[in-house]
């Protein structure tokens, strides 16, 4: 009987697999230039409840689950969902975190979307052989006749002000390390929105970071509608034309200010919001870089081994002749992080803003 | 036996026996007291029972196991509920026939004034969480007779491996109050050097061994310290403690598989307070709770009231005897409750109804029931209790107003501990950040030292 099951199950899984999809196809796919304006303004918790709404009601294979996601949990980002859908697609997990990306690989396999919550980027790593040798593996190791694709894991990560070691990592370097896997981080509530259902509805095991600094702090408007954000597509938030500036998540606000800080002294900054860590928009930081010569790339993860580094050899490789200046690092110190250190360990404002002068002067 | 119901999330019958097999005499040195024990044997072999008509049985490389014509699954529970040991009543009078140690009074009130401490240094912490004094805090309200009866029952050489919401055992052990708040300040009298969020004690003076956020992952490193202990032949075991959320953990089932292996004086204690945060334990497990899952692994164990605080001293008294006398590990499950919410980040209204809280809180309050069997003793008055309390408040409010004021570490210790000594990047690093200090000196919290 349970054989049985499973075979009907897998034998099914291509057919609503394309099923899953077409329901998602009666959303907007919106480009840069085209994103509306308009919308409710909202935080970022919220746009990322309104997109678990979204998929939830338009894709009657979807779950979600993790540790407190019942109660709407700790970051309030799955609130209301279990009365909406019910404890079948909507609930609390053991806690134990190999075992509900295992679960949502399992889940996955067998043609649904599995949308499985971390509790903080600091847990994911009991998860990380199901992620790194399971998740990113099934479609190539079967010859394609599996896949997990409809897995994504969401989980908090980066700097809160106040948690210390477990409660602050950005451990976005391990995943983009791992072939089969995607790793988004959104930046705003607008983007967060229209990323989570692009990853959900992506057909490849997506690890999507939720820059939790940001939960309530950011506040933008957000469009109602089903819409979709392209992945693997980088963003020029800001033009300019003295030095590329490369970040995501919660980094590109510090980035920002010190942008405007940089225009005072007349240097004209750039910054690119790469979204998608892999597979990554290469030729939007090239172009970039090709018209500034300069490229400076800043996240909250220590410095080395981090993606930065990955950033910067590859457009040394492609830019070695048009670069007038060493590409420049502004990261998290190579030290666990730190509580009452933070302010010192952090990627600040002034420590990007020294670095595009040095770069600029170089 | 005297059969009670506990409306622990459903009915635990009340024992003031361990378990229902057969009881023995501890070899302990202590005292002669008497408890019971289910009946693990180290051989399995010693189980092979012959019940076969034609006497046969399978000779596996695990021992022989008979054969059966039945075609029968064990099954999902036992028949009845594993009892739960207790030797006080609601009211703090000793069960008739409970088996128990008598306790000296010198004990039984040092028992009594540290639980009343450390509900004290929790309520004032709280407080000062609530009024942006200190970033985070979280209580052991309602698990102070665990916290405390099981360090009484140790030895200081017993090894400590914390999960988080047992700083009466630190308390017990003569952590200061002092200390506690220097933790929480994260100044430069904090021995974690302000690395780490509030609460995240230890002490290498007192065998305590710093807390970790990651649910779990203390439980197999307590196994292999515990391994240690035994290659050494010293005199003591490895405490480490557990919430039931912890046990769904992979780190919980592989530290007990370990253990048994090992054959490692390693004491399981598990505090099964209901709720992981907002998970309720039906959500956690569907097991009878923990105390069964032991077997499965082949480790002796026992549920008692983890609000009980005699039955908590002599189990664990016990268990810790048996853990080292026996090398092998013993696994306690504590039934209590979480009074508090899970920490200063959460509201547990939203998810449990505040009759639960309440009745938790006063009926089954433990420090409550402990303080009467003290007082029935004679051992206690009322003049004493409030002077203790008001002692101990004065000591509180100085304690943290000298931990705010102290300066934290310097920033030279942002790079110290990373390894042994810091290797060229992180000098490298401590440099330019320095000089990034002159430059911006404004970005940088006057607090910590250049
Ligand atoms: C590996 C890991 N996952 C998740 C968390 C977040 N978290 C902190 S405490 C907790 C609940 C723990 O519950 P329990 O073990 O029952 O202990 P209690 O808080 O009840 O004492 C969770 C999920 C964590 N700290 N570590
Ligand atoms: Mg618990």
């Amino acid at each position: 009987m349970a054989a049985k099951l499973r075979s009907y199950g897998r034998g099914l899984a291509p057919l609503l697999w394309r099923r899953g999809l077409s329901n998602a196809s009666s959303s907007t796919m919106i480009q840069q230039q085209q994103q509306q304006q308009s919308g409710k303004s909202m935080n970022l918790y919220s746009a990322i409840n309104q997109a678990l709404h979204i998929v939830l009601e338009t894709d009657p294979r979807a779950y979600v689950f993790g540790e407190d996601v019942s109660f709407g949990g700790v970051f309030r980002c799955t609130t209301g969902l279990v009365d909406r859908f019910g404890k079948n697609r909507v609930f609390n997990t053991p806690l134990c975190e190999q075992g509900i990306v295992g679960f949502g690989i399992g889940l996955a396999a067998m043609g649904n979307r599995a949308i499985a919550e971390i509790q903080f980027a600091d847990y994911i790593y009991p998860a990380f052989d199901q992620i790194v040798n399971e998740a990113a593996k099934f479609r190539y190791r079967s010859g394609n006749q599996f896949n997990c694709g409809g897995l994504t894991i969401r989980a908090p990560y980066g700097a809160v002000e106040h948690g210390g070691h477990y409660h602050s990592q950005s451990p976005e370097a391990f995943f983009c390390h791992v072939p089969g896997i995607k790793v988004v981080i959104p930046r705003s509530p607008r983007e967060a929105k229209g990323l989570l259902l692009s990853c959900i509805r992506d057909p490849n095991p997506v690890v999507f970071f939720e820059p939790k600094l940001l939960y309530r702090k950011a506040v933008e408007e957000v469009p109602e509608d089903d819409y979709m954000l392209p992945l693997s597509e980088a963003e020029v938030i800001r033009e300019g034309s003295d030095i590329t500036l490369v970040g995501w998540g919660a980094q590109l606000s510090i980035m920002e200010q010190a942008c405007i800080d940089a225009e005072k002294d007349g240097i004209s900054c750039e910054l690119i919001d790469l979204k998608t860590l892999i597979p990554w928009d290469k030729e939007t930081v090239e172009t970039s870089v090709r018209k500034t010569g300069r490229l400076l790339i800043s996240h909250e993860a220590p410095v080395t081994g981090g993606f930065g580094a990955e950033i910067s050899a590859s457009i040394v490789e492609r830019c070695f002749l048009r670069l007038e200046a060493p590409v420049a690092r502004v990261c998290g110190l190579d030290t666990p992080f730190p509580l009452v250190f933070e302010p010192f360990y952090v990627p600040n404002k002034n420590k990007i803003l020294d670095a595009i002068k040095s770069t600029v002067n170089y | 036996m005297k059969t009670r119901i506990m409306g622990f999330f459903g009915a635990v019958n009340q024992s003031c026996f361990g378990g229902d097999s057969y009881s023995y005499l501890c070899r302990s040195s202590v005292s002669s007291f008497c408890f019971n024990s289910s009946r693990t044997a180290n051989q399995l072999d010693s189980l092979y029972v012959s019940d076969d008509d034609n006497n046969q049985a399978l000779d596996f490389p695990g021992g022989k196991v008979t054969f059966s014509s039945q075609m029968r699954f064990i099954s999902e529970t036992g028949e009845n509920r594993v009892p739960c040991y207790r030797v006080l009543d609601d009211n703090g009078e000793p069960i008739i026939g409970s088996n128990y140690e008598q306790l000296t009074k010198e004990l039984a009130v040092k028992m009594y004034g540290n639980m009343v401490t450390l509900q004290m240094m929790d309520t004032i912490f709280y407080e000062a969480q609530r009024q942006g004094r200190i970033s985070f805090y979280v209580t052991s309200l309602g698990e102070e007779a665990i916290n405390i009866a099981s360090a009484a029952a140790l030895t200081p050489d017993d090894v400590v491996m914390p999960q988080y919401r047992e700083p009466g055992v630190l308390l017990w052990r003569g952590f200061t109050l002092q200390e506690f708040a220097n933790q929480c300040f994260g100044n430069k009298a904090d021995y974690g050097k302000g690395r780490q969020m509030p609460i995240h004690y230890g002490s290498n003076k007192l065998n305590y061994f710093t807390v970790s956020s990651p649910i779990a992952t203390q439980l197999p490193q307590a196994v292999g310290a515990a391994y240690s202990l035994k290659m050494d032949k010293k005199d003591a075991c490895v405490v480490t403690y557990i919430g039931d959320g912890g046990t769904s953990e992979g780190d919980f089932h592989a530290a007990l598989n370990f253990a048994a292996v090992m054959e490692a004086p390693v004491v399981f204690i598990c505090r099964n307070n209901g709720w992981a945060i907002s998970t309720h334990i039906s959500e956690q497990f569907r097991s009878d709770g923990i105390v069964v899952k032991g077997q499965a692994y082949g480790i002796r164990s026992i549920r008692i009231d983890g609000n009980d605080a005699l039955a908590v001293y002599c189990a664990i008294h016990a268990a810790r005897e048996m853990a080292v006398s026996e090398q092998r590990p013993i696994l306690v499950e504590c039934l209590t409750y979480r009074v508090g919410h899970h920490s200063t980040s959460d509201d547990s209204t939203k998810y449990r109804p505040i009759e639960e809280i309440e009745y938790w809180k006063s009926a089954r309050n433990p420090v409550n029931r402990y303080r009467k069997w003290v007082e029935r003793n004679g051992w206690w008055s009322d003049e004493e209790d409030r002077e203790l309390r008001s002692n101990v408040r004065k000591e509180l409010l100085q304690v943290i107003q000298l931990a705010e004021k102290t300066d934290k570490h310097p920033v030279t210790e942002l790079f110290a501990d990373v390894y042994d000594a810091p290797p060229l990047n992180l000098q490298e690093q401590e440099k330019q950040l320095r000089e990034t200090i002159t430059r911006h000196p404004k970005d940088y919290p006057s607090s910590v030292p250049v």
